[in-house]
């Protein structure tokens, strides 16, 4: 998916408005293209809704909700759909104890030392908590 | 510990509170955390198309918290011309969204 050129308005000073709210707020023509979604994508959605089923109800929507509503303007512009998902997932894992962030780190390390040994490209990026 | 939700069935804390009709105004107010009132009808004016019934409060739920008292929901119809300084669609156009009601106060 291009990502859609975005001009940020700012939120700033607008007396409590939160950076997800934003209708009515001018960012250009709204990009409507459709694109396949990446098996990482899937896995997310998957995993946001085992989560919040009967069964473990670890979150709930509104607590997702609630942590990617707290990125800041900057963050939340630039990250994609999903990616938003992703990380408010794995922040509510630590909140709620079910993992903890050296475990999460731990993990993460391991499947980028695997990959680098296969060759395959993996981000450098470190995703801030 | 885990605190999970609950999303069992709820029964209303209170009786409605307002019913289909009635003008109502959505609170002016900032708020921290998680909430489902739209920034851009806060302070405005529209009328009660329906009345959904008491769900769990969504700003409880997002702490994890069973999200009682139950809040009723209503479907408010606002025009779009009260919404927008300068709004050039035909007068009749209106919009609809579901707000709680802890964010509705009577208007006349």
């Amino acid at each position: 998916m291009s990502e859609p050129e975005r001009k940020n308005t700012p939120r700033k000073g607008a007396g409590g408005r939160a950076v997800h709210d934003i209708g009515g707020l001018t960012f250009g023509p709204i990009d409507r293209s459709e694109h396949d979604l990446a098996l990482w994508e899937k896995r997310t959605d998957a995993m946001l809704i085992l989560l919040r089923d009967n069964k473990r109800s670890i979150l709930s929507v509104d607590a997702h909700r609630r942590v990617i509503e707290s990125y800041g303007e900057q963050e939340y512009d630039r990250i994609a759909y999903y990616e938003k998902w992703i990380r408010a997932i794995r922040n509510l894992l630590v909140e709620q104890q079910v993992l903890t962030r050296d475990e999460i780190e731990a993990r993460v390390a391991e499947v980028r030392a695997k990959h680098e040994k296969t060759g395959r490209k993996a981000p450098k990026e470190r995703v801030p908590w | 510990m885990v605190k999970r939700w609950e999303r069992r069935a709820v029964k209303p804390a209170t009786a409605a509170r307002f019913t289909r009709g009635d003008r109502v105004r959505v609170a002016a107010r900032p708020v921290l955390g998680h909430c489902r009132t739209p920034w851009y009808l806060r302070g405005k004016t529209g009328v009660v198309a329906a009345v959904h019934g008491p769900f769990r409060d969504p700003e409880l739920l997002a702490y994890h918290k069973p999200g009682l008292p139950a809040r009723v929901l209503y479907k408010v119809r606002f025009k779009q011309g009260d919404l927008w300084g300068r709004y050039l669609g035909p007068a009749s156009d209106q919009l609809e969204a579901d707000i709680y009601e802890h964010w509705l106060e009577p208007a006349k």
